[in-house]
């Protein structure tokens, strides 16, 4: 299935910015189930400096100052992709007792190496008790990790409510958790949360979702926005996506841009401006199915 | 020569009668004792210093204690600390006593820290390189992915030389059977080396012949080792960005790199070191606003513009360092930096992601590590440490806890260590689970009876006394390898507790002496002379913050010193004149108070209307106006506290005698009595304005004349042209029959026209004076001219720094004519004077802005720099 996808983001300052220094995670990364096949970033005002990297995670990352004063910024990425088949849950029957991979990634690390850097607390996820007691009502002892992820990936769709005004990007899990409302971010984050505080790794995936759901299916949370959804690592089956917002197995709707192991590592826009006193944003996206 | 240890000792341990000074001092069984010999004789290489002491009288010693107090308070040497209500700053605690270790013992320190700094920086290679350590099971995963201190920004980053440690430090103790361990690491920022310095400099001056005799090992070669090293690798540095980008060109012959220390700014713990360090070593001391990037270099803002930085020594935390890449909640970073680390732009000493080091949990692996990496068994062993993490571990800690310190493993985890033996069955069951439910989060590290060594007591009877001590020794990287600094800090236990050692608890600290037989001073492996080029250099890059607090500084002690005497004034008017015989200027000086707010009531709206107050009123207010510290009272001791935080800014741009002027001039408003009295008011101001006068002194003869001087010259030649306009507009406006001896003497002139004119004063000769008369240092006139000449020296590094509108008012006053202009009430001068004070201000403003603006305090700072709202993922 090939997409396109449009996601502009506007930033409007009440005085001018006379330094502009923005870090972006939009240029989506291509792997196993994804092909990025073009990508266009255009920026307004056009910036003096622009320079891409790679960052730890493996990500693409563009940097750009403005040193010119300016009152507004507008960052328009432009991407067409083509998602390749996933592995469904009917062909994920054999996976391990959830315990068995958390005693094997504690054990070996040679054989884990690149999940080991998902397995511990990050900036926006603390692990606790009340998380990991939360994820052993899905981790039953002896229950297969695939099975035991989809269940608790379908308890916080059940148990949440999806609420744009509960929290911010401040808010502390411990918080989310109590109150059960939050946004995409925030129940990849507890999710992340819950399975790291069992000692499984999880991976925080920021990217998009189809705006337009096909015929007689309900239109899909978070399509207006960037959306982000969780990564389980399988030693059988490497990194298996669920979304909790969604209540779903990611098959061929969900559009990869970064991933790493929070919110704090895969910011679509990070920066620092001098300057501009009080500022507005404004985000929208729209993700097509492409012949 | 007698072998000391081998002396039969006799009968009696203390030896009263061989030296009557070792009677007081308390050995103890179970720990090491620096000075004593288990025989009860002194050890080799402290006999000297027991000679010394044994021909000191109480008194002198007294003395030299006091000396000594008196120099760490009037060098400012201070350690902030945060949680201290008393204010920002305590005094350094130094004991006079140096912790003497002989050359031989001291060889193995060196060869310890040497290898220990090696290992560290091969294994911080390892991890933001290529992680084998991992791999091959040397390195629990958890110690560098569980670890805030990890920053994974910086993996992959090239260095010079692959060293990203160039500044180490280990912190070490003596366990009873005379070993040494160390405790900890710090890989980090290192403090302290400036303040083993200043020790030093205090210490060596205490003992001077002692220390000369001794042949104490000097401490300056590690410094200028330090410095040549950055400036080898700034140099390298320079070759890359001048390769990458046309606009820079290549450092030219002699011309040095530009190396900054970066500071997390006043309030950080150890300011003043940092400040004294980058005196020391010639480096601008610069704050994260005083930097920017650009096209992935790093620029310093310097009044003459952007120039670019080749080396950073910086003491801020590394996630601090730039809020792109790293803490984006960082206000004290330079966005951007790390990617001109990245691109070679910049070295970062010590590397940024360098804190992951710094932690109990990695001890355990570092014989290991040490065999592994470098091939050899570890030199000096580390305190048992073992890291909950692991299982087996685990058990044997919380079987153990009584014998215990638990500490946590991560930086982030912000606990206090605790001793097993200090708590309850309940407690011990607490710390129990608290240590199941998060092992990995803590490290146990064995208790050590650490040595003691004597400290000087000087409360009555001033006597010898034994203290637990710790020593932390530095490293730091050459192109050669790691050389360390011979001495070091010794750190003193704190009487509430002498298991710790901390110097942010109220520990104190000991210079530290290693002496050899002969001379064998120490020198850079790299440079052996000091070459002219090195005397100018450090003079050219004047941040624009120090620039700006320069002008500052000049304005407020002129306003200081204008308050004072004003103050003083009015405070003689009342004592020596009844209210009938002040009474046609007594409306114009209390205006002028109220005007200031020296007097805290309502500003009449026109002087004449000023309220009727009796004495006992206008007293009150007078004091209030001196000495209150209420917050928000413009009072002369909100001022001075004001002007302190200013100077406070500029520490290391000022002489210590400048300093200690201030220090003490600011330190005799705190010790005012709870109800001082009119003569106590007097008393201090005379005082202030005498060390005013002192400070304008250093202004004019102590300070060197380069463009912050100048600036700083502007500043005064501003501010009293500002108050020569308020005080004279205010003044002319006064019945003509006044008297206007006052207006003299606030003005300083009084002995000047008291020489010319044995007479009363009258209008026309003192508005000569004090106008028109260029002789005169507080003449208007005097003002115009220096201000124009400054200006103008400006304009020829700058353009046009705006002299103008001043020519034409010098000229214009010129022009006055004396008997009819030089009067009072005239509404020419009056006019003259408000065209002066507008042109002032104005000429403030453009100051500020063209020269200042792009950078300024921390609070300026929160309200241009913005970290932008990111979009969330929905």
């Amino acid at each position: 299935m090939r997409f396109q996808v449009s996601h502009i983001t506007h930033y409007q300052y009440d005085f001018n910015v006379t330094l502009s220094q923005q870090l972006l995670h939009l240029t989506p990364r291509s792997f196993i189930f994804q092909q990025c096949q073009s990508h266009q970033l255009m920026i307004d005002p056009l910036p003096e400096e622009r320079q891409q990297n790679q960052d730890y995670f493996g990500n693409i990352t563009d940097y750009f100052s403005i040193q010119t004063p300016h009152q507004e910024l507008k960052v328009s990425s432009y991407t067409e992709v083509e998602l390749l088949p996933r592995l469904t849950l009917d062909t994920m029957q054999h996976s391990r007792p959830w315990e068995s991979v958390r005693d094997e990634l504690k054990l070996e690390y040679a054989k884990n190496a690149e999940a080991h850097a998902y397995l511990f607390p990050s900036p926006h996820v603390a692990c606790s008790d009340a998380l990991a007691a939360y994820a052993k009502q899905s981790f039953t002892p002896g229950q297969q990790l695939i099975p035991a992820a989809f269940d608790l990936t379908q308890r916080i769709f059940n148990e949440f409510e999806f609420d744009p005004n509960a929290t911010d990007v401040g808010t502390p899990l411990s918080q989310v958790l109590a109150n059960k409302r939050g946004v995409c971010q925030d129940f990849a984050h507890l999710m992340i949360g819950c399975l790291r505080s069992i000692g499984l790794a999880c991976r925080y995936i920021s990217g998009y979702i189809l705006t337009k759901p096909p015929e007689g299916e309900p239109k899909l949370i978070g399509s207006d926005a960037s959306h982000a959804w969780v990564s389980i690592y399988s030693p059988i089956y490497g990194w298996v996506d669920f979304d909790p917002t969604n209540n779903c197995l990611v098959q061929h709707e969900h559009i990869t841009v970064a991933w790493g192991r929070d919110f704090s590592d895969v910011s679509p826009i990070r920066g620092v401006v001098l300057g501009g006193g009080a500022h507005s944003l404004d985000v929208s996206v729209a993700v097509e199915p492409k012949a | 020569m007698v072998n000391i240890e081998n002396t039969p000792s006799p009968s009696d341990n203390t030896h009263p009668m061989l030296h009557p000074i070792l009677q007081t001092y308390p050995s103890q069984q179970h720990r090491h004792d620096e000075l004593m010999q288990p025989t009860g004789t002194p050890r080799l290489h402290w006999q000297a210093l027991i000679e010394t002491l044994e021909e000191l009288s109480p008194e002198q010693m007294c003395q030299r204690v006091e000396a000594i107090r008196h120099q760490v308070r009037e060098n400012g040497v201070t350690y902030n600390v945060y949680a201290d209500t008393k204010g920002l700053q305590r005094p350094w605690g130094l004991d006079i006593l140096p912790f003497i270790l002989p050359q031989e013992e001291w060889q193995t320190i060196e060869s310890a820290v040497i290898q220990r700094a090696t290992l560290m920086n091969a294994i911080l290679n390892d991890i933001y390189g290529p992680q084998q350590l991992m791999q091959d099971g040397l390195l629990p995963p958890a110690l560098v992915h569980g670890h805030a201190g990890f920053l994974r920004p910086c993996h992959g980053i090239r260095l010079p030389d692959d060293y990203a440690l160039h500044m180490y430090a280990v912190d070490m103790a003596r366990s009873p059977d005379g070993q040494w361990w160390v405790v900890g690491d710090r890989t980090q920022a290192p403090s302290g080396a400036g303040y083993a310095l200043e020790n030093r400099v205090i210490i060596s001056s205490a003992f001077p012949e002692l220390f000369r005799d001794l042949n104490v090992q000097r401490l300056g070669g590690f410094f200028s080792s330090m410095r040549d090293s950055l400036a080898y690798w700034g140099h390298q540095v320079a070759t890359n960005q001048s390769a990458n980008n046309p606009q820079i060109n290549p450092l030219g012959d002699g011309e040095h790199p530009l190396i900054v220390l970066l500071t997390p700014g006043p309030y950080n713990e150890t300011y003043h070191e940092q400040s004294y360090l980058a005196g020391y070593l010639g480096f601008p001391l610069v704050q994260g606003s005083d930097l920017t990037v650009r096209n992935g270099i790093v620029w310093m803002k310097t009044l003459s513009g952007l120039r670019p930085v080749h080396a950073i020594l910086r003491r801020l935390d590394d996630d601090f360092c730039d809020p792109l890449e790293l803490n984006p909640d960082s206000l004290l970073g330079v966005p951007g930096l790390n990617d001109a680390a990245r691109r070679g732009n910049v070295l970062i000493a010590n590397s940024l992601g360098s804190n992951l080091l710094q932690t109990g949990a990695l001890l355990g692996f570092l014989p290991n590590l040490c065999q592994h990496l470098l091939g050899q068994s570890l030199l000096m062993p580390s305190v048992a440490t073992w890291w909950c993490g692991e299982p087996q571990a685990l058990e044997t800690v919380i079987s153990n806890l009584e014998n215990l310190v638990i500490k946590p493993a991560f930086p982030q985890i912000r606990e206090v260590p605790i001793f097993g033996d200090d708590l309850s069955p309940t407690q011990r069951a607490e710390l129990e689970q608290k240590l199941r439910n998060n092992p990995q989060n803590y490290v146990a590290q064995e208790q050590v009876e650490i040595s003691q060594a004597p400290v000087w007591s000087d409360s009555e009877p001033a006597s010898l006394k034994a203290s637990a001590i710790g020593l932390r020794v530095y490293a730091c990287a050459t192109p050669q390898g790691y050389v360390v600094m011979p001495g070091g800090l010794t750190r003193v236990g704190s009487t509430q507790d002498e298991r710790v050692l901390s110097m942010q608890r109220g520990g104190t600290s000991k210079d530290t002496w290693i002496i050899s037989p002969a001379d064998n001073d120490y020198r850079s492996l790299l440079r052996k002379s000091t070459s002219s080029q090195d005397l100018i250099h450090s003079n050219i890059h004047l941040s624009s913050r120090m620039v700006e607090n320069l002008f500052w500084f000049g304005r407020y002690s002129v306003r200081n010193h204008h308050y004072t005497r004003l103050l003083r004034t009015a405070i003689r008017r009342l004592l020596e004149f009844s209210s009938t015989q002040r009474s046609t200027e007594w409306p114009t000086i209390q205006a002028l108070c109220t005007w200031y707010g020296l007097m805290a009531m309502e500003k009449p709206e026109d002087h004449q209307d000023a309220p009727e107050l009796n004495d006992e009123s206008i007293e009150a207010l007078l004091i209030s106006g001196i000495f209150s510290i209420d917050q928000g009272q413009p009072s002369l001791a909100n001022h001075m506290q004001q002007f302190f935080t200013l100077a406070f800014n500029l520490r290391e741009r000022l002489s210590s005698d400048n300093w200690r002027s201030i220090n003490q001039m600011v330190k005799r408003f705190g010790l005012a009595l709870p109800s001082p009295t009119l003569a106590d008011a007097i008393l201090l101001l005379d005082e202030t304005s005498t060390s005013l006068v002192t400070l304008a002194g250093f202004a004019l003869d102590g300070m060197t004349r380069d463009q912050g001087w100048r600036f700083l010259s502007i500043g005064r030649r501003i501010e009293r042209l500002q108050l020569l306009c308020t005080l004279l507009r205010n003044a002319l406006i006064m019945p003509p029959e006044s008297n206007l001896e006052w207006l003299l003497e606030l003005c300083d002139s009084i002995v000047t026209y008291r020489s010319r004119y044995a007479a009363q004063a009258e209008w026309l000769p003192a508005l000569d004076l004090l106008l028109l008369d260029e002789n005169n240092p507080n003449s208007m006139t005097f003002q115009l001219k220096g201000l124009i000449k400054y200006l103008s020296q400006i304009s020829t590094t700058y353009g046009s720094g705006g002299e103008g509108p001043f020519i034409e008012q010098l000229s214009t006053l010129r022009t006055l004519d004396p008997d009819t202009h030089l009067s009072p009430g005239n509404s020419e001068l009056i006019a003259w004077l408000n065209n002066t004070f507008e042109a002032s201000v104005t000429l403030s403003d453009a100051l500020s802005h063209r020269f200042f603006s792009y950078s300024g305090t921390l609070q300026e700072h929160l309200q241009k720099t913005n970290i932008q709202q990111e979009p969330l993922h929905f």
